[in-house]
């Protein structure tokens, strides 16, 4: 199963390779992870895709609230939530191709950055699956490169994670 | 008042109210050494190598409830004290490790006896810092003990670099810390207390599984008096012995790997299991899926969530201090009128009896050679049982721990979760000093002994009278076990040639050393080692090569499927 889990950590030198270090120790998997300061510059938010049994997750859940800078741990997929991913991915776009991939970026309601006589640079937006979708729907003969963020996720409505 | 960062490291120290800091001085420590040199409340124990600090500073704490502290420099002097520092860890001992670094602006240029201690300690400690600001600097420490003394307790690393202790800053120290990050539940759930109080009295085949938590949350009294109150059977893990009184009639023996045969079934066969501040480890219940048992209904109480429901599923958890539990526990069990179903608790004392009758600890008696159980028994009728004992890793760890009853906490120390060899007379040193006047033995085998026998030296400086009970069997005798077991009898390695003769070693150091080469002779040399109180003597006891330690649960098997001695 996979699971997103939001994490409160006080924003100090040695916080992310804790966190990153306790994963590799305890051999639990990483399928992403995104960080960066929040609102208040002294805590980072961090969001860390992880795939697992139940039983597994209880156990990260449980060795990341041990560690002395994580302030709260919650795992989204527990209840409702948004998530969203951002990636930029450079094409080939010449020729024919040129308008189809203008189309397709519309499509998925994807924004071209950055423009080239031969390559458009296009910024999408969504969950994991939509931008697996977007890429798998372009040709790959045409991808010059792609970066993504890892997925960053909030809890719908009344669901807050604050220190 | 404006202090260094040196004399502030020392101010914070006697504010802790640190009677002993081990450690060895070095280049990125020598201003701390020197503010350590200019008092006398805190006093130091140079050791011989930086294993030995960590060693000793962990076998003060364990032997004392008091936070061990040791002081290494930078380089390495870190990389000679994480042997140490895991083990702690692994054994959650509260212990603060002081360690000199680079100055500030070398730090990440390779510097002569750099290293990134920060980085090299982050798995084996509970936390970690890294003080670049001398302002920071008593808060840190602070924190410190703070983290190391509470909560599931562990070591807690302080990392200074050389111009941190040399720059001034006004010095106060906090009376108290709070830590939004950091807020350990202590207190159990009452729902959950009175669950499990009603499980224990509906239990038909109860039994009280107690490990290292209570020994280390001093949850003893509260233990004993929950277990004879209810009248049920009572075993310790290797970690827990004398947590539960061990010559009780209640007291089931050791489980485990090399657990009694009475505890393994009783484990297995129980219909409630109680457990304590233990952690339901490989050595402890073998196999998991083996162990479990749809009819058994398990209550767990750790101050630590994360031990609970990690190898084993539980149906009550209960998070908290082990002492305030049970405490808690005993209150609703004395007010209530209910008590176990005793035709039943009677049939089960009859079935334990039963398994007791396998007398699975038994030995030849008549061997020609000196067993190293024999000498294990006499040591405990020659200290009255009341021995500070403490042991390196292997057969002669696991027999001090099936032949020694340890009536009272706090007087076995040993390397549980890590398994270190040399650990026995680094602590030993720890706890003589955390015990004065108290008999310290540290019981060992020739290949232990020698992975940390260079603190023999430090013996002699600071007159440790520790009686070492060296059992020399030639060879790393649970390696050669395993191998004769599982591997053919092809002993790869595990034969000690070449071994010094210990006796004159002994005495190159300042000690008295005796060599015991016949069973007759045991009695009167450790009757005649005990009684020179002031000095350290070094008994290397020759004994049976071939001896192994029963039972034993093969690794990766369950907890029932013991190999008992006859069998062999």
């Amino acid at each position: 199963m996979r699971h997103i889990l939001s994490i409160l950590v006080e924003n100090e030198a040695g916080a992310l390779s804790r966190i990153s270090g306790l994963f590799s120790a305890r051999g639990y998997n990483i399928e992403s992870l995104t960080v960066a300061p929040t609102e208040d510059p002294t805590l980072s938010r961090m969001t860390i895709v992880t795939v697992g049994s139940d039983d597994v997750v209880e156990q990260i859940t449980k060795q990341l609230n041990k560690l002395v800078e994580v302030v709260k741990v919650i795992d989204l997929t527990d209840g409702n939530h948004i998530e969203r991913e951002l990636m930029l991915v450079k094409v080939r776009a010449a020729g024919k191709d040129r308008d189809e991939m203008k189309r397709l970026a519309d499509i998925f309601r994807g924004r071209i950055l950055d423009v080239t006589d031969k390559s458009y640079t296009i910024e999408l937006t969504g969950t994991g699956s939509k931008l697996d979708a977007f890429l798998q729907a372009i040709e790959p003969g045409v991808i010059l490169e792609t970066v993504r963020t890892g997925a960053s996720g909030i809890g719908r409505g009344e669901r807050i994670l604050r220190a | 008042m404006q202090l260094t960062g040196a004399e502030i490291v020392i101010r914070c120290l006697q504010e802790e109210g640190v009677e002993y800091v081990f450690g060895y001085p070095g280049g990125a420590v020598l201003n701390i050494y020197d503010a350590l040199f200019q008092q006398d409340q805190v006093k130091h124990v140079l050791v011989r190598h930086e294993q030995g600090a960590a060693h000793a500073a962990d076998g003060y704490s364990r032997s004392s409830h008091k936070t061990g502290v040791c002081l290494v420099t930078s380089g390495p002097g870190v990389t000679n004290a994480v042997t140490g520092i895991a083990t702690a860890y692994m054994d959650s001992i509260p212990m603060v490790v002081i360690t000199g670094q680079v100055p500030t602006h070398a730090i990440g240029q390779d510097a002569f006896q750099e290293c990134d201690t920060v980085g090299i300690t982050r798995p084996c400690v509970k936390h970690n810092f890294l003080v670049k600001d001398v302002a920071q600097l008593a808060v840190t420490i602070k924190k410190a003990f703070y983290l190391a003394q509470t909560g599931r307790p562990g070591p807690v690393l302080v990392d200074i670099p050389k111009d941190v202790t040399q720059a001034l800053a006004e010095y106060s120290y906090p009376k108290t810390i709070a830590l939004r990050s950091y807020n350990p539940v202590t207190r159990g759930h009452a729902g959950q207390i009175k669950k499990a109080v009603q499980l224990l009295q509906e239990a038909k085949r109860p039994m009280v599984y107690a490990g290292g938590g209570v020994v280390l949350n001093n949850a003893s009294p509260q233990l004993t008096r929950l277990v004879r109150l209810l009248g049920f059977p009572c075993t310790n893990t290797l970690m827990g012995l004398g947590g539960f009184p061990g010559t009780d009639p209640q007291f089931t023996g050791m489980l485990g790997m090399h657990g009694t045969y009475e505890s393994n079934m009783a484990m297995q066969g129980c219909d409630v299991l109680l457990a304590v501040g233990a952690r339901f480890d490989d050595r402890v219940i073998g196999n998991p899926a083996h162990f479990y048992r749809s009819d058994r209904k398990i209550i767990h109480i750790d101050i630590d969530p994360s031990s609970i429901s990690k190898r084993v599923k539980v149906d009550v958890p209960i998070v908290g201090y082990v002492a305030e539990v049970l405490e808690e526990m005993l209150k609703l069990i004395e007010s209530s009128p209910h008590r176990p179903d005793a035709q039943a608790l009677k049939d089960w004392w009859v079935q334990i009896k039963e398994w007791q009758r396998k007398d699975c600890l038994k030995y030849d008696r008549k061997s020609a050679l000196i067993k190293p159980q024999y000498v294990i028994e006499k040591l405990y009728e020659i200290t009255g049982g009341d021995a500070i004992i403490t042991s390196d890793v292997g057969q002669h760890q696991m027999w001090v721990a099936q032949y020694y009853p340890f009536d009272r906490p706090r007087r076995w120390i040993n390397s549980g979760g890590l398994g270190t060899m040399g650990f026995g007379l680094p602590a030993a040193m720890g706890a003589v000093l955390a015990n004065p006047g108290a008999t310290v033995a540290c019981v060992t085998g020739e290949a232990s002994i020698q992975m940390c026998i260079q603190e023999l030296s430090t013996c002699k400086q600071y007159h440790l009278p520790i009686k070492i009970v060296n059992l020399n069997n030639k060879y790393m005798g649970m390696v050669r076990q395993w191998q004769q077991f599982f591997y053919g009898n092809r002993y790869a390695e595990s034969y000690m040639d070449a071994l010094p003769d210990f006796t004159k070693l002994a005495e190159a150091f300042g000690h008295v050393g005796m060599k015991v080469e016949q069973p007759g002779d045991v009695e009167g040399a450790l009757r005649e080692a005990f009684k020179l109180k002031d000095r350290l003597v070094f008994l290397d006891v020759i004994t049976d090569q071939s001896e192994n330690v029963f039972p034993m649960v093969p690794g990766g098997k369950g907890l029932t499927e013991m190999i008992l001695a006859e069998e062999l």
